[in-house]
């Protein structure tokens, strides 16, 4: 078990160290540098160029400037915005914890409604509750994002005018100043999440329920909310951890359309601006904390599965 | 009402209504009875609705299915009338029911203890104290090993047999007066499955218990049963006691099935039923078995046979059972002898001091756990098979039979030892290595064909991959051969279409068959291939296999659980414990005494469709889960056990010197002489 999750967690991190590296390389091997990216025309200006390569520290080798960019990294400083005058770490931290904040309540509202809708489905299979919920969250999982949104907007926001229809909180600002203006983006995530989670849920509800031991259970006289809480979901639930991790990363590594739709300055929208304003080292971050999150969150989803399922379990103590 | 049984269905049927509306019967117009202390026998065909007949006696509807009309009663309880909560009191209790598969039916999150805990905790009213003893009490009741420590597992921690005696006891934990018995031993080893038979009946005889045995196996109803109910596309086509239908069945089909099961005293092989029973919903006109039975006449054909009770205390389904006797003369003729082998001394394929091990060698695993690694799964194979030849290899679960056939093809890296094609080509460990030529000597069938066959690709699809590959067919030559193979296999043009979904089980194991041919291979290595498969199926499926031996020389390795099935089909015979040599040699002289001790063993514990015979239980029916590190591999089992030679030495091969048994050798520290 010990020998299973330090294995786990040395693969993580070599996985993230990999991608930091493709990262980088990758940026490398674009023509031209950060400096000449971000200055565009301007870059005919020899003493612009100069200053700006001085200030990105760009004339050092790749590998000692990698090196530097790695080691800062894991300390948290990402290095200097292409500007020379912003750190990475300000600018890219406050995104983080509004990224953190809108997926947290959004997962909040989705993953309890989405268990608890994937189990009504399943157990009510075929009949009224499962066709009417089934229904509607096929339309939730194929309506595009930025069309349930501006639905939405339009409805709760300019003809009812109950709440906001876009945020305008800096990006700076505490938590508390994102409510109400947080409420529209997270109904439309925890929709979205919501639909897809729960049709796995019911499925696999499904299955538990027609295989042999809830039979068996049953027929040795169980009644049928025990057969249900004891038997059926412990098994039923075991798949959904996977599918819940999935989403959690997707939702932690940015909603690019839902943050562009709801104007909300989360980690998707900072990356949008950095590509429009050509700033590479941010790119560059924000690609590195993305990967990280989603290694964290699956690395998470393995252990919980793993601690869960007792054939998992006794597979890796006896090895 | 008192006068009747303590299980009672009269006239019932079960169906489901199909897409289309019709209502389907899978149970027609079935009755059945059952007394205090009587063990009736239920017997048919996969699909004969052995299973939906049994949880109907509980009052239970797999979904989609409903009783249509009749009755059943339990002690004189109207089951079909009760509600949910009132079912639920009885099913566990009074009434329980032992599984199909109970590794299937264990819920995999909750430890053993608690889920016998809790049929005890619905069944009963004990206080704690009394609680904890009765469910250890019950575990030994089962004869399970270490019942304190058992309590603490999982369902996947525990071997098939174990798991069978935790849902008996899980049944017997209500206390019941009637059990219902859904196929208990099927699927596991002959030694576990004579020790579950045999705790059975005492626990029957004990507590005076009414039970329904469903199995497919007649010689484990044999041994349990007084009475015998035969069922065949949802009726019942025979009731009787269990000596008189074994011995001398009145009706065709009954007779169809003794004759297809192979025995150890027989030389040929058991005679197939051909063709499949019509499946629920097809119309049928007359008798449902007219399609395949020898005395079928218009009669049969146009008018649908009674229940007839005789005098006999028998009642049988059938217009002629009075003319069995012709139908047991006009078998005779069809009986196959097994196909004679060319001697031709040639080796295809040899096995050289082949060992394997499962054990990760990984570099961070060695570095944090420091324990010695376990002794290799299978140890020290020498086995040269000739070409045209049948080797048959046994052995309980765990001795290494399929490691073996998937290290020669290629699946497992062997530890050490080669293995050489034709005298001269030493085989590439990995699959991926090996020259096509190679791959396409050498094909393997499985013992599940739902899991070989891609369930999305069409009987077309499946053989066309192999002709493409090996001879680069395409168009009309392609088409045409896969019709060729599959004649062989005697399945018709038509089948080309089908997907694996709508084929029977037989069906699919013959598409397999034919996808391994299709190869044109030397060598096939056949795991389990019957073991799936009913046995009047399993007597087709081995029939075709020697018909192909026949016209082709093919060589086989078949590996089975089933040592009758074993003899039929094999020229020589090995029998492994722990992925170690016992004994090997002509499959006759396997059969015959000497006796390694172990062979003794499994020879000993096989049920055979006769009343008058009983198994002998020479040695308990633990799972090892490694071989010993050192000595005779079967030590710690041997009923015949020497001492301490046999723990520290590798017993000698020993070699009859009967000149008919050539090359029959026995790994024992004990005489041959002595081994009888
Ligand atoms: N839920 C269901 N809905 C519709 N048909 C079913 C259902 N369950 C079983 N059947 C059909 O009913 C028939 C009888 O099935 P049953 O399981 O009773 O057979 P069995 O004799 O127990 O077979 P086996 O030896 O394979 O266990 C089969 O044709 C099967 O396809
Ligand atoms: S009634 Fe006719 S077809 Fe049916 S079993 Fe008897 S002889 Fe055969
Ligand atoms: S060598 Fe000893 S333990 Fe092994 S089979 Fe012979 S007598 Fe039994
Ligand atoms: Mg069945």
């Amino acid at each position: 078990m010990i020998v299973m999750l330090m294995r786990r967690i040395l693969l993580g991190f070599i996985t993230v160290c990999l991608v930091s590296i493709i990262i980088f390389s990758g940026i490398e091997m674009l023509p031209g540098d950060a400096c000449t990216q971000y200055l565009g025309e301007y870059q005919a200006d020899k003493e612009l160029l100069e200053q700006c390569r001085k200030d990105l520290d760009l004339n050092r080798p790749a590998h000692e400037r990698f090196r530097e960019w790695a080691g800062g990294a894991m300390t948290g400083d990402l290095g200097m915005a292409v500007d020379g005058k912003t750190k990475i770490s300000t600018i890219v931290g406050d995104r983080v914890k509004n990224s953190l904040l809108l997926a947290f309540c959004a997962m909040l509202v989705g993953i309890p409604l989405a268990l608890i809708l994937g189990i009504i489905t399943g157990l009510w299979r075929d009949r009224m509750p499962d066709l009417v919920i089934s229904t509607l969250a096929i339309f939730a999982m194929t309506i595009p994002e930025f069309v349930s949104a501006t639905l939405l907007i339009l409805v709760f926001s300019i003809w009812l005018g109950w709440l906001p229809g876009i945020v305008l909180t800096s990006a700076s600002a505490p938590i508390s100043e994102f409510f109400p203006e947080i409420l529209l983006p997270v109904i439309v995530l925890s929709l979205v999440m919501c639909a897809h989670i729960m049709r796995m849920v019911r499925s696999s509800v499904i299955d538990v329920m027609s295989s042999d031991y809830v039979q068996m259970a049953t027929l040795k006289g169980v009644p049928y909310w025990q057969m249900v809480f004891r038997h059926a979901l412990p098994n039923a639930l075991l798949p959904a951890i996977n599918v819940v991790a999935l989403t959690i990363a997707w939702l932690l590594g940015g909603v690019v359309v839902i943050e562009v739709v709801f104007n909300y300055p989360g980690l998707g929208r900072l990356m949008i601006d950095a590509i429009s304003d050509r700033d590479l080292p941010v790119v560059q971050s924000i690609a590195l904390i993305v990967a990280s999150i989603y290694v964290c969150v699956n690395l998470a989803a393995d252990l919980l599965t793993m601690l869960a399922n007792p054939k998992l379990r006794t597979v890796y103590t006896r090895k | 009402m008192s006068s009747s049984s303590f299980i009672d269905i009269q006239n019932l049927s079960v169906g489901y209504t199909s897409r289309s509306q019709k209502i389907i019967k899978v149970l027609r117009d079935v009755s059945l009875t059952i007394n205090r202390g009587e063990s009736v026998g239920l017997v048919g065909e996969s699909g004969s609705g052995k299973s939906t007949l049994a949880l109907a006696a509980m009052g239970y509807f797999k979904r989609g299915l409903r009783a249509l009309n009749g009755s059943v009663h339990f002690n004189n309880i109207n089951m079909l009338g009760l509600d949910h909560d009132e079912l639920q009191k009885i099913r566990g209790g009074n009434l329980a029911l032992i599984p199909q598969n109970s590794g299937q039916s264990l819920t995999p999150t909750m430890r053993i203890g608690r889920q016998i805990a809790e049929a005890l905790r619905l069944h009963s009213d004990l206080s704690q104290t009394a609680f904890d003893d009765r469910i250890i009490e019950i575990l030994s009741q089962v004869r399970l090993p270490n019942p304190a420590a058992l309590i603490n597992r999982y369902p996947h921690e525990l071997s098939g047999g174990q798991q069978q005696r935790v849902a008996i006891a899980m049944a017997l934990a209500g206390q019941p007066d009637a059990l219902l018995l859904d196929e208990p031993t099927t699927g596991l080893d002959v030694t576990t499955q004579a020790h579950i038979l045999e705790l059975l009946r005492d626990l029957a005889r004990d507590r005076n218990m009414a039970m329904l045995y469903v199995s497919h196996d007649l010689g484990a109803i044999s041994r349990v049963c007084d009475n015998v109910v035969v069922m065949y596309a949802g009726e019942v086509v025979l009731t009787g006691s269990s000596r008189q239908t074994l011995l001398a069945p009145k009706h065709p089909y009954a007779h169809g099935l003794l004759t297809s099961i192979p025995r150890l005293k027989q030389k040929e092989l058991p005679v197939a039923l051909d063709g499949r029973p019509p499946m629920p919903g097809e119309a049928i006109t007359g008798c449902a078995f007219a399609d395949r039975c020898a005395l079928a006449d218009d009669q049969c054909r146009t008018t649908s046979p009674p229940l007839t009770r005789l005098e006999s205390a028998e009642s049988i389904r059938c217009f002629h059972h009075d003319k069995i006797d012709q139908l047991a003369t006009s078998s005779q003729k069809v009986k196959q002898r097994k196909a004679a082998r060319k001697d031709t001394g040639e080796t295809t394929l040899g096995l050289e001091d082949l060992a394997i091990t499962y054990a990760k060698s990984g570099f961070l695993t060695q570095f944090l756990s420091n324990s010695p690694p376990p002794p290799a799964t299978v140890d020290n194979i020498n086995i040269n098979i000739e070409k045209g030849e049948t080797l048959g290899l046994v052995g309980e679960s765990g001795s290494g039979k399929s490691t073996i056939l998937k290290t020669i093809a290629g699946l497992i890296s062997p530890k050490n030892g080669g293995i050489i094609l034709n005298q001269d080509t030493k085989l590439t460990a990995k699959v991926e290595d090996r020259p096509s030529m190679n791959l396409r000597q050498i094909q393997m069938i499985f013992q599940n064909p739902d899991d070989s066959l891609n369930p999305r690709h069409t009987v077309a699809q499946i053989l066309a991959q192999p002709l493409r590959l090996y001879f680069q067919l395409s168009g009309k030559d392609l088409h045409d051969r896969s019709v060729k193979l599959l004649e062989q296999v005697r399945l018709g043009e038509h089948y080309l279409s089908r997907l694996p979904s709508q084929l029977s089980g037989g069906e699919k194991q013959r598409v397999a068959i034919a996808r391994a041919f299709a190869a044109e291979p030397e060598i096939v290595l056949c795991d389990e291939v019957t073991s799936a498969l009913d046995v009047s199926v399993q007597a087709a499926v081995l029939d075709l296999l020697n018909v192909l031996k026949k016209e082709r020389g093919t060589t086989y390795i078949f590996v089975s659980h089933d040592l009758a099935v074993v003899k039929a089909i094999s020229d020589r015979v090995a029998v492994l414990y722990q992925g170690r040599l016992c004994e090997i040699g002509p499959s006759d002289a396997v059969y015959q005494a000497p006796f390694h001790p172990y062979t003794d063993v499994l020879l000993g514990a096989v049920l055979e469709p006769d009343p008058d015979t009983a198994p002998t239980l020479s040695a308990d029916d633990v799972v090892e889960l490694s071989p010993p590190a050192k000595g005779c591999p079967f030590q710690r089992r041997c009923p015949k056990k020497l001492g301490e030679i046999c723990e520290n030495q590798t017993p000698p091969a020993q070699t009859s010197i009967q000149a008919s048994n050539q090359g029959h050798v026995i790994h024992c520290h004990i005489p041959l002489k002595e081994l009888h």
